[in-house]
């Protein structure tokens, strides 16, 4: 098990260093320089360098990277170049958004997915099955902001039940902070939903062919009871797999739909950073999602090591 | 044949030939406004209504159909033209060291959050409609990649692939004549299922002022354009919406209807 974890932590580690090159290389290139755009058209030349010297614009390419890195891996993300405050400290602020969000969203999907799941495959063939399979074809069809703006029209605009958008703050009380969160979170978590209940439907469907299955069935047990005993831990693992694919793709997936409900999240930070041509801060925002989902991907491929002892084995 | 693949055969060929129609015929100019006619709700005349500028929607559908259908079909196509390649490759050096860079390469691009990575791409570059394929077709490249080396790994292992080794071709011959054509079914099945989330990546690109600009209507501007307006003109949404659904779900019951037609053997359960 140690060295199945060393090494993938070694590729990891691989991995992480690779992202922040291709990271820094497309910023690097990206055309406008944030100094002119900070003082506008009119800048003086002089005044222009002594800018670029404070951003650090002048230090050479390879000691940026450098300095980028070794400041992230210490905690220190830059400095904003619109905002001249520590970007750290508004991925913090931004983060109480969208983190919750992806969690929330996460909880809806399996409250959803695992149910709608596990009847499915218990009904296999039968008009259960099918409506529940129609149902999540639909699912996976339906571009997440769309429902945000169907749900803004039915919930926020017709019933009133939800504002159409903001979030009213973690200090107006965890109700209020998750009610602004709440039209978003089923956005987001309803066609993760259906995949979810797709996999989860396939993967106990493979489980109750196995032998084991059978074995159970002929100790006497019913076919709920040996699905409930041996067939769900089994079917676990490609399940965990998109479990832990999804929230990652939930944190970033989320920027779209906060661009729908106006949540002041990491989405709408990198959108107006892009415009703002605050380059640092898009660079740092990005670097942290594929931070997350790296080593989301990490722990995934070491708790299937845990759930199987097999993997282990052919590393 | 089976009634999942008529469906979703006869749902993917209305969307194709709505759009080669629209190089000949749409019912009105998809730019022309009409502010006199603006916002009105389905009926005899605009068929699908009109937008706040009295452009009548139906065009817009029509012409929008062009443009998500020609990004995700040439981002499909930058997937298999990189990807297959790719992936024949590796399978052709199982365990070489080629095949381990080709896959982990794979895996890297795999790790990154590809909606954040296209959003960066296409901010950082300029938003068209050029940009949102490259940024779609390069998530592409390892899925096919993979597909290619996963259907073509067993393939070696078969006794034709040997003979035609004893008959003196090298790798790449025997990858081209023998391993591709066994394989094509994967991949077609595969260019089905990616050109559908072409489409869906395509419209959220679009939706966030990143793709086709204006005056290039497509299905994810006409979306953004209905946001602010969705309270009094809830059709502005309605329409490019199902348009998207039913293109998406036409193509995945496609993707599974050829799937079942092609390779019993392939009949697992689809996620």
């Amino acid at each position: 098990m140690l060295r199945y974890a060393l090494k993938r932590l070694l590729s990891l580690m691989i991995s992480l260093a690779i992202a922040s090159l291709v990271i820094f290389a497309v910023i690097e290139v990206a055309p406008g320089d944030p100094a002119s755009f900070m003082l506008g058209i009119n800048a003086q030349e002089d005044t222009l360098a002594a800018l670029r010297a404070e951003l650090g614009l002048d230090q050479s390419k390879l000691q940026r990277y450098l300095g980028w890195v070794v400041g992230m891996l210490q905690g220190d993300f830059g400095t904003s170049y619109q905002y001249r405050t520590p970007v750290a400290e508004m991925i913090g602020d931004r983060l109480w958004v969208s983190l919750p969000l992806a969690i929330y969203a996460l909880t809806l999907s399996t409250l959803i997915a695992f149910p709608a799941g596990i009847y499915a495959a218990a009904r296999r063939g039968k008009a259960g099955d099918i409506g529940v399979m129609g149902a999540t074809q639909i699912g996976v069809a339906i571009p997440n902001f769309w429902f945000a703006m169907m749900l803004v029209l039915v919930f926020a605009i017709n019933l009133r039940w939800f504002s159409a958008g903001g979030f009213a703050g973690w200090d107006k009380g965890i109700f209020a902070a998750l009610k602004s969160l709440t039209l978003p979170a089923i956005a987001l978590a309803l066609p993760q939903a259906a995949i979810l209940a797709r996999v989860m439907r396939s993967a106990l469907l493979d489980v109750m062919g196995e032998d084991f299955m059978r074995t159970a069935r002929a100790k006497g047990l019913s076919r709920a009871q040996a699905l409930r005993r041996h067939g769900l831990r089994n079917a676990m693992i490609p399940v965990l797999t998109i479990l832990g694919l999804q929230f990652s793709f939930l944190l970033a997936g989320g920027i779209i739909i906060e661009q729908v409900f106006y949540l002041p999240g990491l989405g709408r930070l990198i959108f107006q950073s892009i415009s703002a041509r605050d380059l640092i801060v898009v660079e740092s925002v990005t670097m942290l999602l594929v931070f997350a989902v790296i080593v989301m991907n990490f722990l995934v491929d070491l708790a299937y090591a845990a759930v199987d002892p097999r993997l282990r084995a052919r590393a | 044949m089976s009634r999942t693949l008529i469906l979703g055969g006869a749902l993917s060929a209305l969307v194709v030939l709505a759009a080669l129609v629209s190089f000949v015929w749409t019912p009105f100019e998809h730019t022309a406004m009409n502010i006199p006619t603006k916002l009105q709700t389905p009926n005899g005349t605009h068929w699908f209504g009109t937008d706040h500028f009295g452009r009548d929607m139906f065009s817009m559908i029509m012409v929008g159909a062009r443009t998500s259908i020609a990004v995700a079909f040439v981002a499909v196509g930058i997937g298999i033209g990189l990807g297959v390649p790719l992936g024949l490759w590796a399978a052709a050096r199982q365990g070489g060291w080629v095949d381990e860079v080709i896959m982990r390469g794979n895996d890297l691009i795999f790790a990154f959050p590809s909606l954040v990575i296209a959003i960066l791409i296409t901010a950082i570059f300029g938003a068209s409609a050029i940009n949102a394929i490259i940024a779609i077709g390069i998530f592409n490249i390892p899925v096919f990649a993979r597909v290619t080396r996963g259907g073509a790994l067993p393939i070696w292992a078969r006794e034709f692939i040997l003979a035609a080794r004893v008959a003196g071709k090298g790798a790449g011959r025997i990858s081209y004549e023998h391993v591709l054509p066994n394989i094509a079914n994967l991949l077609i099945v595969q260019a089905t299922i990616q050109f559908s989330l072409g489409i869906l990546a395509e419209a959220a690109l679009s939706y966030v002022g990143l793709g086709a600009q204006p005056p290039t209507p497509s299905w994810g501007r006409m979306l953004a354009d209905a946001q602010t307006l969705v309270s009094i003109a809830p059709h502005m949404a309605l329409v490019p919406g199902f348009a998207i659904i039913l293109t998406v779900l036409g193509l995945n019951l496609l993707g599974d209807g050829l799937r079942d037609a092609l390779d019993p053997k392939l009949r697992v359960a689809r996620v």
